[in-house]
């Protein structure tokens, strides 16, 4: 019987190691680069958090800080079950890996769906900015700054989720067809990277967002 | 006379698939490369057009050919293709896509889906921006400068944001595709201290692509929303910080101008010791300077900013910086030359470039030098002093760099060579057209010609004619490459494997290379420019 694993090994490259360090080391670099790309986002928020204290903590007291927390532990509830399905993969479970991939696609949905249930919220208490905003204490404008960056740095947070979510459904497939073996396994690594990822980003935004308007909560 | 016995032709890389579907889902680096070349040329004559028709406008004191509205979409739309759509890509997704696995004698890049993809995702950029065009432009210069861009501009603004957008994700596929390549994809025995300079280079490049381009992604967006949505992220009457947009532009658009010519300097790094017959001097210095470039590079992009309300402390920092950067640019320079003294050089084509190459950037450089100091700065600030500066760096300096390249490997590439005297014409008319255009523009600006207007007054004159005339002359001499070289593609002489007699590994191997570059992966004992042991190599056969 033919190598298994040598099926797997990819043109260009000569070895099986040479393509796993490849990879890995690609999946890094993908990371760097949204670490840039929030970083934008972070410097802008840091910026008008300088410039406007006083209405981001107001803005922040808006927050639910209940839902926030859920949230939190959600996610990293869903980074647990993530290593998990890494660590199956690792011993060649394969049933295990599928059942922590579905814990954490339904985890990362859970996430999904208190995320856009405080968007409503939001929506509903004319938080949304533009032309939906609506604030009739003192300066509405910087108020609306931190809604606008809240929704644009969750917003793109949530993007990541539904990518990740494909990612995880997509690594499902291929784990049912029986492409994953303790030898061979470097996408669910590099999902479980991807998914950790975004997962500490979240507890940034968690911190910004919800946490500095905490006093004001009525929880 | 015909052969007893029928000699198998080797498969090279062009003729072991047939067909356009062989090309638009090839994997292969080397035709990736080749359909970069398709696309950065035709945005390069779109770009070069518009220069054109601006360069036509000023002939006259008051202009003649169009509006002050056309002229500005025309100078802003020259921006955007020639930054986005040619400069960035045009060496590292070229020249680099071709011959960096070659250069470190590998299969091909660790990537190549991703490479091809990138390839998708940067026509489709391009055809966002053109078609912004198509609309009716944008009028808010490439920089987009805001509150103008996200509150004034009645233009396609958001349109070509998103295509320049679009484009950032290929400069990031690229960029991780190289690093990973460099790090995990070298042949036996090729350490990083035998690395070619070409590798070097590209790998500060690809640092730059993949550190800086994700924050101008993220600035565009916020550019975008903030017109869409009618919000207030960098407009002042909502609370916004229309500087906060440049210093996030600018940390991106400053590492950008190293993207542009790091690559340029990885090309003279290989022409200057071919053509010389010596190793390339103080090579450990060289290869580190691509490096300190790319990291320097990312601390002075508030040299932009000197009028823009920063405080005197900051531009204080930003203007010692920028003194910094050209230390190991110099370093760079110093060594050409000293490689080239005492060398056995040979005036072929790619040679001129890389000497018109050295000179341009020189000026380019030292005019740089005159910008970073704070008190001419402010004099010569919107000037086109600074264009006449920039100018040389990215025109003389990065297309150059790509002739010189194209006109190197050209013959690796097709494996035909090109009409010499004809490239050698074409060489000199772009170096007296490119100088006859641009110098000018330096007196222009010392003198106070504002950039950015249709119009001019009229003792401008006699030097906005010279440039003009400069400007067909370069255009001339743009055009003629893409003759002969086309032309050389079909009825050129054989070129055989190594008609430089150059040391890299991509000329072990045949022209065209084979598909998989080597027929077998070479193991490497010699370092980069060692001419002594390919002379032994090639006495021993």
């Amino acid at each position: 019987m033919a190598d298994p694993t040598a099926l797997l090994l990819r043109e260009q490259y000569n070895n099986p190691v040479q393509q796993r360090e490849s990879s890995t080391f690609g999946m890094w670099i993908f990371i760097m680069t949204e670490v840039m790309l929030f970083g934008g986002l972070f410097l802008a928020f840091t910026v008008y958090r300088m410039k406007f204290p006083e209405s981001f903590i107001v803005g922040s007291g808006d927050m639910s800080i209940t839902l926030g927390a859920i949230n939190t532990a959600v996610l990293i509830g869903s980074s647990f079950t993530m290593a998990l399905a890494v660590f199956s993969a690792e011993t060649g479970n394969r049933r295990m890996l599928s059942i922590f991939l579905l814990a954490t696609m339904f985890l990362g949905l859970v996430f999904l769906g208190i995320k856009f249930t405080e968007y409503y919220q939001h929506y509903q208490e004319h938080r949304a900015p533009g032309i939906w905003f609506d604030y009739r204490g003192p300066n509405p404008g910087q108020v609306e700054m931190f809604f606008l960056l809240y929704f644009l740095m969750t917003g793109l947070h949530a993007v990541h989720m539904f990518v990740g979510e494909g990612i995880l459904t997509a690594m499902l497939i291929r784990n049912r067809a029986g492409s994953f073996s303790a030898e061979y396994h470097t996408p669910v690594e590099l999902t479980g990277l991807y998914w950790h990822f975004v997962d500490i980003i979240w507890v940034f935004l968690f911190a910004i967002f919800y946490v500095e308007g905490l006093h004001l909560h009525k929880l | 006379m015909t052969p007893a016995v029928e000699v198998p032709v080797e498969r090279n890389y062009l003729d072991a698939e047939t067909g356009i579907k062989s090309w638009l889902l090839t994997l292969d680096h080397k035709r990736i490369g080749l359909l970069y070349v398709a696309s950065v040329t035709v945005l390069f004559f779109i770009g070069g057009f518009f220069a054109l028709l601006m360069r036509l406008q000023l002939l006259e004191p008051y202009g003649w050919l169009v509006g002050p509205q056309i002229y500005n979409k025309l100078f802003t739309m020259h921006g955007i293709i020639m930054v986005w759509f040619f400069l960035i890509p045009s060496i590292p997704n070229t020249l680099g896509n071709f011959f960096i696995p070659m250069m470190i004698g590998a299969k091909d890049v660790a990537f190549p889906k991703l490479n091809l993809l990138s390839w998708y995702i940067f026509n489709l950029a391009a055809f966002v921006a053109l078609y912004s065009m198509i609309r009716g432009g944008v009028d808010t210069g490439w920089t987009f400068y805001t509150p103008f861009s996200t509150g004034f501009s009645t233009t396609y603004v958001s349109t070509a944001a998103l295509g320049v957008f679009i484009s950032g994700f290929s400069s990031i596929l690229t960029g991780l595709n190289f690093i990973v390549t460099i790090h995990r994809m070298r042949a036996p025995g090729l350490t990083w201290f035998r690395l070619p300079l070409f590798i070097w280079s590209h790998y500060a490049t690809s640092i730059i692509l993949v550190l800086a381009t994700p924050v101008l992604a993220i600035t565009l967006l916020m550019v975008m929303v903030e017109r869409i949505f009618r919000v207030g992220i960098y407009d002042p009457a909502l609370g916004g910080d229309p500087v906060l947009f440049q210093h996030m532009f600018w940390f991106y658009s400053h590492p950008a101008v190293y993207i542009m010519v790091l690559p340029a300097m990885a090309v003279i790094s290989e022409l200057v010791p071919t053509f010389s017959r010596k190793p390339l001097f103080g090579y450990k210095f060289v290869a580190f300077a691509s490096i300190a470039i790319a990291a320097i590079g990312f601390l002075v992009w508030g040299h932009h900013m000197f009028v823009a309300g920063q405080s005197m402390y900051s531009a204080l920092a930003f203007s010692f910086l920028s003194y910094l950067v050209a230390v190991p640019s110099a370093i760079k320079v110093f060594n050409w030359s000293a490689t080239m003294y005492k060398g056995s050089i040979s005036w072929d084509t790619p040679m001129l470039y890389a000497i018109g190459f050295i000179g341009l950037f020189t000026v380019g450089g030292m005019t740089g030098l005159f910008l970073a100091a704070l008190g001419i700065d402010v004099h010569v600030t919107d000037t086109y002093f600074v264009i006449a500066h920039f100018h040389y760096i990215m025109v003389g300096g990065t297309v150059m760099g790509y002739l010189g390249g194209m006109h190197y490997f050209w013959p690796k590439i097709t494996g035909k060579l090109y009409w010499e005297p004809l490239a050698k014409l074409s060489a000199l008319i772009v170096f007296l057209g490119f100088n006859l255009t641009f110098f000018p523009q330096f007196i222009l600006g010392y003198m106070g010609m504002p950039r950015r207007y249709a119009a001019y007054a009229p003792e401008f004159h006699m030097l906005n004619v010279l440039s003009t005339a400069g400007a067909s002359i370069l255009g001339v001499g743009y055009v003629l490459p893409l003759l002969y070289l086309t032309w050389s593609w079909r009825y050129g002489k054989p070129a055989g494997p190594n008609p430089w007699r150059a040391t890299g590994l991509e000329w072990q191997t045949p022209s065209p290379p084979p598909r998989e570059n080597f027929e077998e992966t070479p193991v490497v004992t010699r370092g980069p420019y060692d001419f002594g042991g390919l002379r032994e190599e090639l006495r021993l056969g």
